[in-house]
């Protein structure tokens, strides 16, 4: 999962902190393993050096300085080709187009259109096996059938998610109306953030 | 010219159907070239039943043109609808389309003695239809005799009986097991491709919609075709 590209759909939907990113990302998309913070930092740092990001401003404060992100307009052009990209089919890809999928919701795009462009290359990998196993023998026969399985159990999870996306946007609001109104975040330790030394 | 649109033969536009106040279709607009087999994807409720429905001239839409081979189908009579149904069109649905008093050799000969066939050239017909799905030996059977997988074949060997240059065929596998289903679907792509038919599929099921040359998803009755879509932005590209 790309993790440079979700924090730009993050910041794409408003300017934050490291912190605040990090925080966004492991409640939204990976509760189970969050972030460590040098690769968030690290992360930052290289959307920084490659111009899809800009510090947009400054807090000084008793510990290092809380620096605030901003994407840049090289940088929405960068979520616009990475959700517009199809994903490669493949097993746990539902990590990723849920990814696209609130991301997409988060920045005003479609993300219908996001699930019919998956829906379209998953059916062109469907009828390249379809073809194949009407060619082959048994054995390919088979080979096929497993993948076509996983891939329209694939499908089913998209038509699925369609159906819920109203409910996923209204999710997506909340959380951002709640981030809207939440008070300054806390600021870790240095003991709890060893890479912001290197990266603040 | 494109090669899509000259050989396009049946084109639907901006199609609208309303049952009371649920409108079925919102605007539908598709286009099926000679020859080709076209999956319609959709959510129950979606309105891709009734887009086919009107593609076959079954319904009427409440507005918005359809097309057939350069005839326009929307200002046909009802009696011209139907007869060109009979010689153009053939139809295979999901269960309850045999006619159970009929063994099966006079089900698939039905739309040829309809049309004027002597019955024992349209029983000649209708045999060779039968072996070509590969259910000769069920031809003096009646339909509550034979299984469900059979009883599919049977209804394909009657879709393309008359020599249709369409057939449409809603939900054909979805009463069948995974296997049954899968061999309705090979015989009747492959008779299609055989025959230059185009096969306008309605379907739910991925495995299904993959036999298909493409797809189109219908939602909320209105058509995504992505292919047209993409053509389009080309289009926009090259003005």
């Amino acid at each position: 999962m790309s993790v440079a590209h979700t924090f730009l759909g993050l910041l794409e939907s408003q300017p934050r902190h490291g912190y605040d990113l990090k925080r966004t990302y492991d409640e939204a998309f990976s509760p189970e393993r969050p972030l460590a913070y040098g690769q968030v930092y690290a992360t930052l740092a290289r959307l920084l050096k490659n111009g899809l990001i800009v510090v947009d401003g400054v807090e000084p404060g008793g510990g290092p300085e809380r620096k605030r992100y901003a994407i840049t307009e090289a940088g929405i052009a960068d979520v616009q080709a990475w959700l517009s990209q199809p994903e490669r089919p493949e097993p746990y890809l539902h990590n990723v187009l849920y990814t696209k999928v609130v991301v997409a919701l988060l920045t005003g795009r479609s993300a219908t259109e996001i699930l019919d462009v998956q829906r379209t290359e998953h059916l062109r990998l469907m009828r390249e096996l379809t073809r194949r196993k009407s060619s082959g023998d048994l054995t390919d026969q088979l080979i096929c059938d497993h993948a076509l399985f996983h891939l329209e159990a694939d499908l089913r999870w998209l038509e699925l998610t369609a159906d819920r996306l109203d409910d996923l946007r209204a999710r997506v609001q909340r959380s951002i109306q709640r981030d809207d109104s939440r008070p300054a975040s806390p600021r870790p330790t240095t003991r709890d953030n060893p890479a912001r030394r290197a990266n603040s | 010219m494109s090669t899509a649109s000259t050989s396009a033969l049946l084109v639907a536009t901006d199609l609208r159907k309303s049952y009371g106040p649920t409108a079925a279709l919102a605007g539908a607009s598709v286009t099926v070239r000679a020859g080709e087999i076209l999956a319609v994807m959709g959510p129950s409720g979606s309105g891709k039943s009734t887009l086919l429905h009107c593609l076959a001239g079954i319904v009427r839409p409440d507005a918005g043109t359809i097309t057939y081979a350069g005839r326009d189908l929307t200002a046909m009579s009802d009696v011209d609808r139907s007869a060109l149904r009979r010689s153009e069109f053939g139809f295979v649905f999901q269960f309850g389309q045999l006619i159970p008093e009929l063994t099966c050799l006079e089900n698939v000969a039905l739309p040829l003695r309809l049309a004027g066939v002597r019955r024992r050239e349209a029983e000649r017909r209708a045999r060779a239809w039968l072996a070509q799905l590969e259910v000769e030996d069920v031809a003096d059977k009646l339909p509550g005799t034979i299984s469900g997988g059979q009883g599919q074949r049977v209804a394909v060997a009657r879709s393309l009986v008359t020599g249709p240059r369409v057939i449409f065929a809603d939900e054909p596998t979805g009463a069948l097991d995974s296997l049954n289903g899968e061999k309705v679907m090979v015989l009747l792509t492959q008779a299609a491709r055989d025959t230059g038919a185009a096969v306008v599929l309605v379907t739910h099921e991925p495995r299904v919609a993959a036999y298909a040359d493409r797809e189109i998803v219908v939602r909320d009755g209105v058509v995504h075709d992505r292919l047209a879509q993409a053509q389009a932005q080309a289009l926009e590209r090259v003005a």
